[in-house]
């Protein structure tokens, strides 16, 4: 298999860049009149740059926004709004031809490998089916050729070609979705939860073959995950998103060594370790109650409600997500500082 | 059935040198069209009171089918129970008849299940659910039965109980859900609480809270507790025990700490080498090689040869006793004390 044409371009320049992008969705009431009273702010002006070859990891609960992100960058949902920068052009104004040949340069791996592989069609139909809507990416003739490479590079065996989605198991299936992610040789690829419905010896399988196949490929990913300890294994810079915005963004070492937010050093102490020596000596943030609901989230910083350092200034004033004294990496917190020996 | 004569023992005490329950070469099978999955194969575990044992393992590994063989809600068929003993304070479970299995139920052991969203029936409010087990089982009047699941939603710290008891399932945060779960668990005061992934489906800083509160629980009721899960970092937080379960066997057995310092069988080494961690930054995650088995066609000898880095020619023809390695700890390996050696260096 060779490696796509852009391997060429600078590692570490900015592929995509991400500006302010909002989704809200309409509540709305009524049966013949449907009228809006309000809307759901799934994501509420959310920027960040992706450079080439490098992981952004965007962690947070359930509820947060970062699957519909996700879903906003493959131009899935369609923004309310705000701009993403790809090769040059608006992902968001963009549409036809030019939209499907941004399309083809960013793909995605989804969650549930047993719902995103359709179980009346062979791996062999799936894989090669972007070459479909893509026909200049491989000639007809090369194309049961070239799903037998994206295959053997997955990891799978290439004879099993003509099986259906039912014979593999969960980790096989993930490799089938990455195959097909692969197929028309992206160079961002979004993974929404890749590996949270896999069994643990074999996420680590999977996880392996996603940073191979970076280090082939130059890949750039974007990894959503609310498993933070996967997060911090793959990536090279992590987002930390609550209610709709990203309250941290810095290095994988700023944010889970120096972290300045009140919801990640929360977060982080909340992660169990699997060692029961280590346990008892780390100082655990308990937080009281429930994430608030995006419909109605809270004025002023969105995490407030359940912040132990809240102050008047916290339900008056949003706090942007800047750098600030404390660490260079942007916080939107206003009392960010980095926690006194933080386990 | 096991030929052995099955001694009735009184209900109230736990016979001398027993323990509270135990479960004994336990084997279950699911007859299914497509053959025989023999999905328990000689489970032996025993809980004391007022400790808690996790089972951990992946899926299909027969932790949960375990636990549902204690409650006694397997669905039979296809499941079926070809041998083995669940003693409870002495008394075979698998013995009685349906009418005292159920007096069981609830009121000695009660369970709590992963996802409480489905556990709970969507068409009543929460305080109804909580108070049907207390009517029918206690015969309580209606407004007893309120004023009590008030009581158990206190306990289990859900809010403003009192005016959420009218409220549905589906107005409550997962982590509340969850909360109601293990009120309606509590209702008769059980001495065994078993909780199945009771926190896979939330959040880190959720889960944190409920983990916290059974354990809480556990200590205040004075509750034994079988705590079963996946998630290897869970349980170094809360249990005393572990029992570690691959193809329908225990393969480890062991105190938290040993466990985790020198794993002895060369599947619990392999899966605490293959988390990521988020206190250690490694580089490339090492793996265990290979599939779980299929269930309808366990390999020859270990289970576990076809992916074991340690496998030799016995692996693949006898199948590995418990081999005890001191302080109670066993491990199904031929080279248990090998695996342990390399692992504590």
């Amino acid at each position: 298999m060779t490696a796509p044409a852009s391997s060429t371009k600078v590692r570490g320049e900015t592929i995509l860049s991400v500006d302010n992008v909002v989704k809200h969705f309409p509540i709305s009431q009524g049966v013949l009149f449907k009228k809006q009273v309000g809307a759901v702010k799934a994501v509420d002006g959310v920027s960040f740059e992706l450079r080439r070859g490098e992981t952004l990891g965007i962690v947070g609960e359930s509820g947060c926004g970062k699957s519909t992100l996700a879903r906003l960058l493959m131009r899935l949902e369609t923004p309310t709004s705000g701009r993403a920068t790809l090769e040059g052009r608006d992902l968001f104004k963009s549409s036809g031809s030019e939209l499907r040949r941004l399309r083809r340069n960013m793909q995605m791996v989804m969650q549930d490998p047993y719902t995103s592989l359709n179980p009346r069609m062979t791996v062999g139909d799936i894989i090669g089916e972007p070459f479909e809507i893509h026909p200049d990416a491989a000639p007809k003739g090369s194309r049961r050729k070239r799903v037998q490479e994206l295959l053997d590079v997955v990891g799978l065996n290439p004879e099993h070609i003509n099986r259906y989605p039912h014979q593999f198991s969960g980790g096989q299936r993930q490799r089938i979705g990455i195959a097909r992610a692969l197929a028309l040789r992206p160079e961002i690829i979004v993974c929404d939860e890749p590996v949270s419905a896999l069994d643990v010896s074999i996420q680590a399988q999977v996880i392996n073959l996603l940073e191979q196949l970076q280090d082939e490929f130059g890949l750039s990913y974007i990894f959503i995950a609310h498993d933070l300890s996967v997060v911090r294994h793959i990536s090279d810079r992590v987002a930390v998103m609550y209610l709709g915005k990203i309250v941290e963004i810095g290095t994988e070492d700023e944010i889970y060594e120096r972290a300045t937010h009140p919801y990640t050093q929360a977060l982080l102490s909340a992660v169990p370790v699997p060692d029961p020596e280590v346990r008892h000596e780390r100082n655990i943030i308990r937080l009281t109650g429930d994430v608030p609901s995006p419909a109605d989230p809270p004025s002023g910083c969105r995490f407030r409600t359940r912040c132990w350092k809240a102050q008047d200034i916290c339900a008056r004033e949003e706090p942007l997500t800047v750098s600030r004294a404390a660490d260079p990496h942007p916080s939107a917190c206003h009392f960010a500082e980095v926690r006194p020996a933080a386990a | 059935m096991t030929d052995a004569v099955i001694q009735p023992t009184p209900a109230s005490a736990t016979p001398e040198g027993g323990h509270l329950l135990e479960v004994r070469d336990l084997h279950v099978e699911f007859r299914t069209n497509e053959g025989v999955a023999r999905v328990i194969n000689g489970v032996s575990y025993h809980l004391d009171a007022g400790e808690t044992l996790a089972v951990l393992g992946e899926s299909g590994s027969g932790k949960s089918v375990t636990a549902q063989a204690i409650m006694g809600i397997l669905d039979s068929p296809p499941a079926h129970v070809r041998s083995g003993q669940i003693l409870y304070q002495g008394r075979d479970l698998l013995a009685l008849p349906e009418e005292q299995r159920r007096q069981v139920r609830g009121k000695e052991i009660a369970m709590i299940f992963q996802d409480a969203l489905s556990a709970l029936n969507p068409v009543f409010p929460v305080g109804w659910q909580i108070g049907e087990t207390l009517r029918q089982r206690e015969g309580m009047s209606r407004a007893d039965a309120r004023r009590r699941a008030i009581e158990l939603m206190d306990l289990v710290k859900i809010p403003a109980a009192a005016r959420r008891i009218g409220d549905y399932p589906h107005q409550f945060s997962g982590g509340m859900r969850q909360r109601v779960m293990i009120a309606m668990a509590l209702a008769l005061n059980p001495k065994v609480l078993i909780a199945d992934e009771p926190t896979t489906a939330l959040d880190v800083t959720v889960q944190a809270q409920i983990m916290d509160l059974l354990a809480d629980l556990r200590r205040d009721l004075g509750m034994a507790m079988i705590l079963i899960t996946h998630d290897l970092g869970v349980v170094a937080g809360v249990a005393d025990r572990i029992a570690v379960m691959y193809a329908g066997r225990i393969v480890e057995h062991a105190d938290v700490r040993s466990l985790y310092r020198a794993p002895a069988h060369p599947y619990t080494k392999g899966l605490l080498e293959s988390i990521p961690r988020l206190d250690v930054r490694g580089q490339e995650l090492s793996t265990i090689k290979g599939l779980p088995p299929n269930l309808m066609a366990i390999p020859s000898g270990c289970p576990f040869h076809p992916r074991c880095p340690y496998v030799q020619k016995v692996c693949v023809d006898v199948v590995p006793h418990d081999l005890v390695l001191g302080d109670g700890r066993t491990s199904a390996c031929h080279f248990a004390q090998e695996v342990r050696d390399d692992s504590a260096r």
